[in-house]
């Protein structure tokens, strides 16, 4: 097609110019260009991409190494802070069955305390008692045995007299205690 | 190119209307004249596009810094397009075809040129500049004697002169067909390779400006020299010259990545251990 055009446009009768023969200022000016671009991109350019690129790179690494770290960090701390609860639930745990089982032991104590102390009541009060009574049986004998001796050796001095004396004498004797009673 | 021809039959007859020619690529020098720095629209257009280029990756560059001045690692709208660019060439071209290591030894070179050529095709349908600067042969020989020598150079230094050897007596083929592989090899190696990259870009841009000139300047006779009837051709034409617009952007990236893709995979293929 293109040599077709070629000729059609030749055939103007002109002195034409062949399209595959350079002129120098043409190949000049294309080296310039070339050359200007390529120093261009060589030396500014695609430095300065590669540098942005790394540092790019370099920023996402740092920034997931960092997020990673505080990742860590945290999973530490919620394991310590897991550790420390359960700690400090069995230690309360333990106080509380310690406590229990202190005031299970007071518990005890008072009443195994109380008990002695109303045993000990108790044995107080039999012994009292138990005095009181002998020292009431020891004064009733003693004064029953003079009693009786009096009375027998008044009965014996009046049962020579009456009877009627005699009965008198006893009625006396009776009455006699019962007012030494009151 | 029927309705090239009928164009010019057109053109024959009414004399109104001038199909394009070759001079478009030569267009008046019009500055040092005579000189190895003779300048034309062309060559200042190559000026203008450097100058894009040098103000478009220096802005890129100076905001690729302020990222790493200010620790930023996340970019903004105009970096994030500077870094799909150049990741471009750098991961889908170089890295793809040459490995990390490879890849980052020859990416300002490939860099160079992708770019480069991007931007001298795209002129093609830039308003005002309207040629693609890439359409006259210095810059697309320039381009594939840097590519040709930039293979010979990868291969050298890594095989010595056993890279000439090993392209030319490719292993593992019987040692009488060498008579009639070397030559093909020397051929398409040493010969073909940097011709046929230069002529693939150069044609098509050339092809590609005729084509755009062709529609519009025929729509411009439709509309205001033909009479009737022909006007409504120049509608035709019109969509034509918008259709074949959008198809230089796409021939424009393609050809770019097309020479960039090919350079690369001669250094590979200069590189590899086995031929």
């Amino acid at each position: 097609m293109i040599s077709r055009i070629l000729a059609a446009a030749a055939a103007e009768g002109e002195a034409l110019p062949n399209p595959l023969i350079p002129a120098v200022y043409d190949i000049v000016w294309s080296s310039v260009v070339f050359v200007v671009l390529l120093t261009f991109f060589w030396f500014k350019v695609l430095p300065g991409f590669k540098k942005m690129l790394d540092e790019r790179a370099k920023a996402i690494e740092g920034r997931l190494a960092e997020a990673e770290a505080a990742q860590r960090s945290a999973e530490e701390r919620t394991a310590f802070i897991e550790a420390e609860q359960a700690k400090l639930r069995s230690e309360s745990s333990s106080i509380r069955e310690e406590a229990r089982s202190e005031g299970a032991a007071i518990l005890a104590e008072m009443k195994a305390q109380a008990a002695a102390e109303a045993e000990r009541l108790q044995q107080t009060v039999k012994n009292s008692l138990e005095a009181e009574r002998e020292v009431a049986q020891r004064v009733l004998r003693a004064e029953i045995g003079e009693l009786a001796i009096e009375l027998a050796s008044r009965i014996v001095g009046q049962k020579l007299q009456e009877d009627a004396v005699a009965n008198k004498v006893v009625d006396d004797f009776i009455s006699e205690l019962e007012g030494k009673r009151a | 190119m029927k309705l090239f021809s009928a164009l010019t039959l057109f053109a024959a007859e009414e004399g109104g209307f001038h199909p394009p020619s070759i001079m478009e690529f030569y267009p008046e020098i019009v500055a040092f004249e005579g000189t190895p720095f003779a300048i034309n629209r062309i060559m200042m257009i190559r000026l203008i596009v450097l100058a894009v280029l040098l103000v478009l990756f220096y802005f890129w560059t100076r905001s690729f810094k302020k990222a790493v001045r200010t620790g930023n690692v996340v970019p903004g709208r105009f970096q994030l397009l500077g870094e799909m660019a150049l990741n471009f060439v750098r991961k889908s071209i170089a890295h793809d075809q040459l490995g990390e290591k490879d890849g980052e030894r020859f990416l300002p070179l490939l860099t160079t040129i992708f770019f480069m050529v991007l931007g001298m095709n795209i002129t093609g349908i830039i308003p005002f500049a309207n040629i693609a600067a890439s359409s006259v042969v210095g810059l697309p020989m320039v381009l594939a004697a840097v590519a040709y020598v930039t293979f010979i150079y990868a291969g050298m230094r890594k095989h010595g002169v056993k890279f000439f050897s090993n392209a030319l007596f490719p292993a593992g083929v019987p040692k009488p067909f060498y008579a009639l592989v070397t030559p093909i090899e020397f051929l398409s190696t040493f010969i073909l390779r940097p011709v046929t990259l230069a002529l693939r870009l150069l044609m098509n841009m050339i092809a590609g400006h005729l084509l755009l000139v062709l529609c519009f300047s025929a729509t411009h006779f439709f509309f205001f020299q033909a009479d009737g009837f022909f006007k409504l051709f120049g509608a035709g034409t019109l969509l034509f010259g918008f259709a074949f617009t959008v198809f230089e952007i796409l021939v424009s990236v393609l050809q770019a990545y097309v020479f960039t893709l090919l350079t690369t995979v001669y250094i590979q293929l200069a590189l590899a251990d086995e031929h």
